[in-house]
């Protein structure tokens, strides 16, 4: 440290200090600052820790670092060992009786496929009974969007991160309307169900076996270049892994019918990446975690009922508030009062500074979530201020290349009232009816405050 | 009739609203307004100004007005709005994709170039801002006040091993190559380094330096608390450090209070074998005044001496009684305090140098001679410091000037960068009522030739009004002495 005049002084506080300096003709910086929320002391505590920077900048480092490699396409009871009478779901952990709408129509639509009940009645008998098991995803190190509903014949997209040594893993997607995550369970639903294992999974395990490994983080870093934020839009990363599989589908053996089916399948459905790109950012966020002292947070998930996150210096402790109902655009009729609470695994995108972090990348879609070009710039710009660094394998093309906003700071949550902001779709209240629009949503800061209580709880004395 | 109101969503900071809250108290017709944030202090004064105050957060604004009619309450929340939206400033330079204002110390640091952070945050959370500062390798001062102890301490722990100088918290003032930051005087570049735990102390030093033709290379203020035994000088050390190393300092002050023994040790040490001269300048009884000071360390740096100047007032004969004083800065509170009590026997005072002498609450003086600190806590609760608006002491100055025990006023004006823009203009109709009575008014002017408020224009000002004026605090208080003991200065 060396003193001389200052050309910029950052201001915070009075503003009447900050107008003498602009009269010198010093660049002022003046923080709009507010009061922070939760308990002062365990705030001061946390900041004071002398691990945090360094272990939020190590965080950081192993976020950027982490792989995300495409290496098979597994039964869920081949590769997770999923038992039939075991499901895992979107979020913190949660029983029959707690689920919203949505889940309880996954997890009834899941009995039906998986034959453990004949109708929808049986399957709420049995589910409600508690002879069934049900984990959250992430305690399995997998991810689910919206109910995120995962049973054992169904198929899995297994990434590896070799850098870590860590695998994720997340179902296929089915589409849009009327699909399991978003509670839908009528018979076109299980029969897409059926076709999806009997055909789709293993001819996706046979082109991908025969390609060797395909490089999810490579596609998604060129997605986000061009307009797809990995959660609500992944047009583009659609079709380049389309692109990427295209030719060992076509060389697997399998019959003409069922590879044109398949390929008619994946682009037609503009979200079948988002399946890809969220265990790709469980792979980023895993590899930030358990880092003792670190404030990033390293989970950001909703079952329905509940929000929950997890840190990265508090390990695999949930900490969750009830989740907030998202605003945006309704399909058809369907208006506010048809919504569910928050849902879904997916806010793993955002956990990974894309999706709502990233917003300025996807212009073409701001109306689709009820918000404005100039909104979607000014967001992603907000969120630099309460994440601890910028991932440039995912650059930002219209804000001159700026690497996406990552890990998101439970200090600068509580202190400046900002919260990660996140584009999700919107499930229907009411079990069985399937998606209803989609909006933007925020995490409740109750999540961050008791994270901030934990955080300063595990500071040593 | 009264009406309190609530607004949501908008922080805007203590002193901005209280300088609302003064002007709309100011409009016709209305008897008391408070705009505040509503902590707890703020809902227990709106509660002490008669008003109910429902269930509220430290987050939301309070808006409570009382005035003689509907139309005149109607107007003074028309006058709230105003204010304001003056206050707010616009978000971002503005224009398509632009980025919106930071939201911590951090991210603010991120984006800019800054060297140096001014945080004058409320003190119970100005702490974690620092940290953030220091984390950013920032030069890091702390304006607020009643930071706690125990979170002085684990700053200035945390920045030493950051390698960073945190000056205060409480540091008013600070000059950084010619760049003033809170309260500071526009002075000439020089050789004279200066560590302050005194803000109007330090600008009282660097303005009779000034005065003298010498200049300053930078004035670290360090917190009146830093040379304590619990925080050990710990932000002394690291500016006596910087100015080691620092190529313009020749001469190196230090202006504090006596420090604890342990820590005055330790700072001996650490001036001894500092490689440059060194003028520890003690405030206190015995010790040598702040003019003496400025003239041991113009000497020092070879320049030559002339005392600092002064002009007799029209009132020239005191008729004899108690003396009184009303200060902006402390420092200069206490030093007139010294020279008084020297002479006259006990001052009795806010911050009085002996515990017997110490004002109640409310303020009965009797026959006594008394000076008060009016940027005291009692006084700026609630409403801004007396050098951004002297409302305060004009108030009190005409309370005084009734009393028939009053028969020498002094004043204090401290001028620079964030003093109010015309505080001699302020007092100038309190000083010619004081003339009308034949009360001599005394006036120390703490001000460089360069400050924005122009210091030839305030002299001329008060001495037209028919004040004396001195630009020694010392010397004002030594004429002040003379004509309460009924002499001539």
């Amino acid at each position: 440290m060396r003193l001389t005049a200052p050309e910029s002084v950052v201001v915070a506080g009075a503003s009447l200090l900050a107008d003498p300096l602009r009269r010198q003709a010093v660049d002022v910086e003046e923080v709009q600052w507010q009061p922070p929320t939760g308990d002062p002391a365990a705030l001061a505590t946390v900041m004071a820790d002398r691990r945090r920077a360094a272990a939020n900048a190590h965080a950081l480092e192993a976020m950027l670092g982490a792989e995300a490699q495409l290496v098979d396409v597994l039964p869920a009871s081949e590769v997770l060992g999923l038992q039939p009478g075991e499901f895992l779901h979107a979020g913190p952990p949660i029983d029959w009786d707690r689920a919203s709408g949505p889940l309880r129509g996954a997890l009834i639509g899941a009995s039906l496929f998986e034959g453990l009940a004949a109708t929808p009645e049986e399957a709420e008998r049995l589910l409600s009974g508690g002879d069934v098991s049900l984990a959250p995803c992430h305690s399995r190190g997998a991810v689910g969007p919206m109910a995120g509903v995962v049973s054992p014949s169904m198929w899995m997209f297994c990434l590896r991160d070799e850098a870590n040594d860590a695998s994720s893993y997340c179902s296929l997607n089915e589409g849009l309307g009327k699909v399991l995550r978003y509670g839908a369970y009528g018979d076109e639903v299980i029969d897409r169900l059926r076709w999806m294992t009997d055909v789709l999974g293993p001819l996706l395990q046979k082109a991908v076996r025969k390609q060797g490994t395909v490089d999810v983080k490579a596609i998604a870093g060129q997605m986000v270049q061009m307009g797809d934020e990995g959660h609500n839009r992944n047009r583009a990363g659609t079709l380049m892994f389309l692109r990427e599989v295209l030719p060992a589908l076509i060389d697997s053996g399998a019959p003409t019918r069922d590879v044109a089916e398949a390929a008619r399948f994946v682009s037609g459905n503009d979200h079948f990446f988002l399946n890809l790109v969220m265990p790709a950012c469980k792979l980023v966020t895993r590899a930030g975690a358990g880092i003792p002292g670190s404030s990033v947070v390293t989970v950001m998930s909703r079952n329905g009922t509940d929000f929950g996150i997890q840190v990265s210096g508090t390990g695999e402790e949930w900490f969750t508030a009830p989740a907030n109902t998202p605003e945006g655009l309704f399909l058809g009729d369907y208006g506010p009062k048809d919504a569910n609470p928050d849902i879904g695994d997916s806010a793993i995108t955002e956990t990974a500074g894309l999706g709502g972090l990233s917003m300025a990348t996807a212009p073409a879609i701001v109306r689709f979530v009820g918000g404005s070009v100039p909104d979607a710039l000014a967001t992603t710009q907000r969120m630099y201020d309460i994440t601890v660094g910028e991932n440039p394998a995912f650059a930002i093309p219209v804000l001159e290349f700026r690497g996406a906003p990552t890990g998101v700071d439970v200090t600068a949550v509580v202190r400046s009232g900002v919260l990660p902001q996140i584009n999700t779709g919107m499930a229907g209240r009411v079990a069985g009816t399937g998606q209803v629009g989609a909006g933007l949503v925020t995490p409740p800061m109750g999540c961050f405050t008791q994270a901030l209580d934990a955080l300063a709880a595990a500071v040593p004395s | 009739m009264r009406r309190i109101g609530l607004r949501r969503g908008a922080y805007v900071d203590s002193v901005t609203l209280m300088q609302v809250s003064r002007r709309v108290a100011s409009l016709d017709r209305v008897t008391s307004a408070l705009v505040a944030m509503a902590t707890d202090l703020n809902v227990d004064l709106a509660a002490g100004m008669g008003f109910e105050v429902p269930d509220v957060s430290p987050n939301e604004m309070l808006v409570a007005i009382a005035a003689d009619s509907d139309e005149a309450l109607a107007r003074a929340e028309a006058e709230v709005e105003a204010a304001l939206t003056e206050a707010s400033r616009p978000s971002a330079p503005g224009g398509f994709g632009s980025a919106p204002p930071p939201v911590t110390v951090r991210a603010a640091a991120a984006r800019s170039g800054a060297t140096a952070a001014l945080i004058s945050t409320p003190g119970q959370h100005a702490f974690v801002d620092a940290v953030d500062a220091v984390d950013a390798g920032l030069l890091t001062m702390v304006f607020s006040d009643n930071v706690p102890l125990e979170q002085e301490v684990a700053l200035k722990e945390y920045a030493d091993e950051n390698d960073v100088l945190v000056m205060g918290p409480d540091c008013g003032t600070a000059v950084l190559g010619g760049v003033g930051l809170g309260f500071a005087n526009v002075v000439r570049p020089g050789p004279v380094g200066i560590v302050a735990a005194s803000g109007t102390g330090a600008q009282h030093l660097m303005s009779l330096l000034d005065g003298a033709g010498v200049g300053v290379s930078h004035c670290l203020g360090v917190g009146g608390r830093d040379l304590s035994e619990q925080v050990a000088g710990r932000s002394t050390m690291r500016a006596l450090d910087l100015l080691a190393h620092d190529e313009q300092t020749e001469v190196v002050v230090v202006v504090s209070k006596p420090p604890a023994p342990a820590v005055a040790e330790r700072v001996r040490a650490r001036a001894a074998r500092l490689g440059k001269p060194v003028v520890l300048a003690l405030l206190g009884p015995g010790q040598p005044d702040l003019t003496e000071t400025a003239r041991t360390v113009a000497e020092a740096t070879g320049s030559s001496w002339a005392a600092p100047e002064g002009w007799p007032g029209s009132v020239r004969h005191g008729r004899g009684g108690a003396l009184r004083g009303l200060f902006a800065g402390g420092t200069l509170c206490e030093e007139a305090m010294i020279v008084a009590a020297d002479r006259l026997g006990p001052v009795y005072s806010n911050i009085p140098l002996d515990p017997r002498w110490a004002l109640d609450e409310d303020l009965a003086l009797g026959d006594h001679h008394a000076m008060l600190d009016l940027g005291d806590d009692r006084f700026t609760r609630g409403r801004p410091h007396p050098m951004i608006d002297g409302s305060t002491r004009v108030d009190l100055a005409r309370r005084l000037l009734e009393d028939p025990a009053t028969s020498v006023l002094m004043l204090d004006v401290v001028l620079g960068h964030a003093a109010e823009s015309d505080p001699a203009g302020e007092l100038g109709a309190t000083v010619r009522i004081a003339t009308g009575l034949e009360i001599p008014v005394v006036v120390s002017v703490v001000g460089t030739r360069d400050d924005p408020q122009g210091l030839d224009q305030q002299i001329r000002v008060l001495r037209d009004a028919g004040a004396w004026v001195h630009r020694s605090n010392a010397e004002a208080a030594r004429a002040a002495v003379a004509l309460a003991t009924g002499g001539t200065p």
